[in-house]
């Protein structure tokens, strides 16, 4: 069935102000106490097994952070958070180490899979993957799922094959112990310890997060996919993950996030970091729909992430892309810095708010080397009583001759309580830099909504079917199979948007 | 036997001014009626007053379509009980390629009257008739919906999505304007093909060079919201003669 029609069918099922994801699972859980200090960040530190010198970045990373200021500058609003009101460490109880899915708790396998993971992924768990409709002879693809939950990674999969290939795909916090060099050696080299407040405090209290290492020359097997997952009452979430890509080598990552209703407002506080070395390319893709809040915009997911891309090697390549759909804060700006000569750095994205949802979500291209090139797609969406912000930064240092960058920032307003705004900033410090920016908002045509229920398609399938056109360029990025459950997520979080 | 389609006495306002003063007209089964009428007389308020477009507020009279309240329906509602309005001017849908377009819009009409669906393959294999008989490349139809075509291709694009919803009533709101001769004939050819004595047709066009492709049974003239006169359809070659002017009294 393609896509669209089963969009359309999706979008009938469910009332609008259900967020389907909205369960909690029971599972003992071993908490820390509540609130922040030098205690709580050992006990983490402690509870996986760290090494002194990882216990040390800690430590100074939350001596740092006691000293800094939430930053003001987005365009969110939303009330004080009450750091010392948080759950800092949380851990579904495990006897022992686990050495297959089968040993996972059912409860967690349950909670997969109502989060519908099992649409693919039980065939991927089971060894085949292969969408219906799309073999066209390839390969079947494939995805190895480490999966999140809550703060601990549970369960990882294909692993022996990845071993063969040489590459890594392990919980950060095993790495950590099995490869400490690799760890330290990148660790905290693309977002610094004192970056910023909220990548502060994730240095100072991460608990679990995905690390990924590929060998020089090698092309990763398959797609590498993690579930994030917040389901404790006021657990922040504090992922952390690092990739390196080697010489020469291609990685395609999948990070998709889904949190069970709340009335609480619950933290997240991510960093990503991506090297890219000599030759080397990283895509990494997130489809993000964690709870928006309710139609009255009480409660759903605070997203304050730090995500950023080193492209340290020449000719290397690093490609964000993101469809935003959740969250009732999101704070977010994926960003690449154009280190090496020649290297490209990518920013796909679609933002889409909805309610009482507030985005503020862009991208920084820091050009440093030689003939750098980046390109930026933005596709924002405003519906409900949402404001969706873009923010962009695009820089040229001063060795950075013949550096090129593209900007398309376009949003689309549904019905007018809404606001969608775009806020570039340019700075290129040589004259050979040639920076070129298009910007355009519209408001969703209503006479191309009567045209489409004119044919059929109920007023909710027309805005649906509008706005994934509208989006089209940035879903292709995405790799099939993600693209078309990000279709569908489009359609849903677009529910009674229009009147 | 009820009409296909019955308007009677039909007031509509838009933006607190009337633009229909009360309006009949009936349209049986089987029968192609044409709407003349100079600029600004009404006659696309009146389609899209039926295809149920919002912004049109109906303050007095009825429309009956098959014996049931059309205006108590939804437009998709209508629009899979059999109305279809080819659009004076088709909108373009960007990113949404034209047959996904079609059959999302053609399985949605299927569904809401309890049909099955159509399979990928029935789907294709009656697409592409419909689509050579009129001359639409392939090619045209991986395109996103309206986009970049010419505006002969736009409204061949509309006979096409007649042909392939088969409605009980079309209603083709200047179909020839932006049309060159061939265009026109290959669309009117399209549209010949789906006359039937189970469907009617209401024809909205300021020339008579349509209706020799097109031959109505009947011609309705209108004028400042109302029909001012009906005729057969030498009354077409009557207009083309005399103009309007000649009713804008009777309309006043
Ligand atoms: N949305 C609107 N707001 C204000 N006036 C409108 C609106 N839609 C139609 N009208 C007015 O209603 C009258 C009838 O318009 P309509 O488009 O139905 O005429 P028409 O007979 O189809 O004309 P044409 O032959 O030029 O297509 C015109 O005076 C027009 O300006
Ligand atoms: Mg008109």
């Amino acid at each position: 069935m393609p896509a669209e029609l089963e969009t359309v069918e999706r979008v009938r099922r469910i009332d609008v102000d259900q967020y389907r994801y909205g369960f909690e699972t029971i599972i003992e859980s071993e908490k820390a106490p509540k609130g922040l200090s030098e205690d709580i960040v050992r006990f983490i530190s402690a509870k996986k097994d760290e090494p002194e010198w990882m216990l040390e970045w800690r430590l100074e990373a939350y001596r740092r952070w006691l000293t800094m200021q939430e930053p003001t500058w987005a365009r969110v609003d939303y009330p004080k958070i009450d750091y010392q009101d948080l759950y800092y460490y949380s851990a579904p109880k495990q006897k022992k180490a686990l050495a297959s899915l089968d040993e996972v708790d059912p409860e967690i396998l349950k909670t997969y899979e109502k989060l519908g993971i099992p649409l693919r992924e039980q065939e991927i768990l089971a060894g085949v993957v292969r969408p219906e409709g799309e073999t066209d002879g390839e390969a079947p693809r494939r995805v190895a799922v480490d999966a999140v939950f809550d703060s601990v990674s549970v369960a990882t999969t294909f692993q022996a094959e990845l071993k063969k290939a040489g590459v890594i795909f392990m919980p950060i916090s095993h790495a950590l112990r099995e490869h400490p060099d690799l760890v330290r050696k990148y660790l905290g080299t693309v977002v610094p310890t004192s970056d910023n407040f909220f990548a502060t405090l994730n240095s100072a209290v991460f608990s679990d997060g995905s690390f990924v290492y590929v060998p020089p020359g090698v092309r990763c097997p398959m797609e590498l996919s993690t579930y994030f997952r917040i389901n404790e009452r006021n657990t922040g979430q504090f992922e952390r993950t690092l990739i390196i890509a080697d010489k020469g080598s291609y990685v395609s990552y999948l990070e998709g996030c889904t949190a069970p209703q709340r009335d609480e407002n619950q933290l997240h506080a991510a960093v990503v970091e991506l090297i890219a070395l000599d030759d080397a390319e990283i895509k990494y893709s997130t489809v993000q729909n964690w709870y928006p809040g309710n139609s009255e915009g009480k409660g759903g997911v605070y997203n304050f992430v730090t995500k950023r891309g080193d492209c340290r090697g020449k000719n290397s390549k690093i490609s964000w892309t993101q469809v935003e759909t959740g969250s009732a804060i999101t704070w977010k700006y994926p960003s690449c810095i154009l280190r090496g000569d020649n290297s490209r750095g990518e920013f796909y994205s679609i933002a889409i708010s909805n309610g009482y949802q507030q985005v503020d979500s862009g991208t920084k291209m820091i050009h440093l080397g030689k003939n750098t090139t980046s390109r930026i797609i933005s596709k924002g969406i405003a519906a409900g009583k949402s404001q969706n912000t873009y923010r962009g930064l695009v820089s040229a240092h001063r060795k950075a001759t013949g550096s090129r960058n593209f900007t398309a920032c376009d949003s689309l307003l549904i019905g007018d309580k809404c606001g969608a705004h775009t806020v570039p900033y340019v700075e290129a410090k040589n004259s050979s830099a040639l920076f070129e920016h298009e910007a355009t908002t519209s408001k969703i045509s209503e006479d191309v909504l009567f045209y489409c229920v004119q044919r059929g398609l109920s007023q909710e399938e027309a805005v649906g079917l509008v706005v994934n056109g509208f989006v089209r360029d940035v879903l292709q990025q995405l790799p099939m199979e993600f693209a078309v459950e990000a279709q569908k997520l489009i359609s849903i979080s677009l529910e009674g948007s229009v009147g | 036997m009820s009409a296909l389609l019955e308007v009677r006495n039909l007031q509509v306002r838009v933006e607190e001014r009337e633009i229909l003063h009360g309006l009949s007209l009936t349209v049986n089964k089987g029968e192609v009626h044409a709407i003349m009428g100079p600029n600004g007389s009404g006659k696309s308020t009146l389609s899209h007053v039926i295809a149920g477009k919002p912004g049109y507020e109906v303050t007095g009279g009825e429309i009956l379509f098959k014996g049931e309240d059309l205006l108590e329906m939804d437009p998709d509602e209508r629009a899979a009980k059999g109305v279809f309005l080819a659009f004076q001017y088709p909108v373009e849908i960007p990113g949404v390629a034209t047959m996904t377009f079609l059959r999302t819009a053609l399985n949605a009409q299927r569904k809401a009257r309890g049909e099955s669906e159509y399979s990928t393959p029935d789907f294709l294999k009656k697409v592409r008739e419909v689509a050579a008989s009129l001359n639409i490349p392939q090619e045209m139809l991986r395109r996103g919906v309206n986009v970049g075509f010419s505006g002969g291709e736009k409204k061949r694009n509309e006979v096409l999505q007649m042909a392939l919803f088969e409605p009980s009533l079309c209603i083709l709101d200047e179909m020839d304007s932006g049309l060159d001769i061939d265009a026109l004939r290959i669309a009117a050819d399209g549209v010949n093909a789906l006359r039937s004595s189970e469907r009617a047709m209401v024809v909205i066009t300021h020339y008579q060079r349509l209706l020799n492709y097109i031959v109505p049974d009947f011609v309705h003239v209108m004028s400042k919201g109302r029909v001012v006169k009906s005729g057969g359809k030498e009354l077409a070659l009557e207009l083309e003669e005399s103009g309007y002017a000649q009713f804008e009294d009777q309309a006043a």
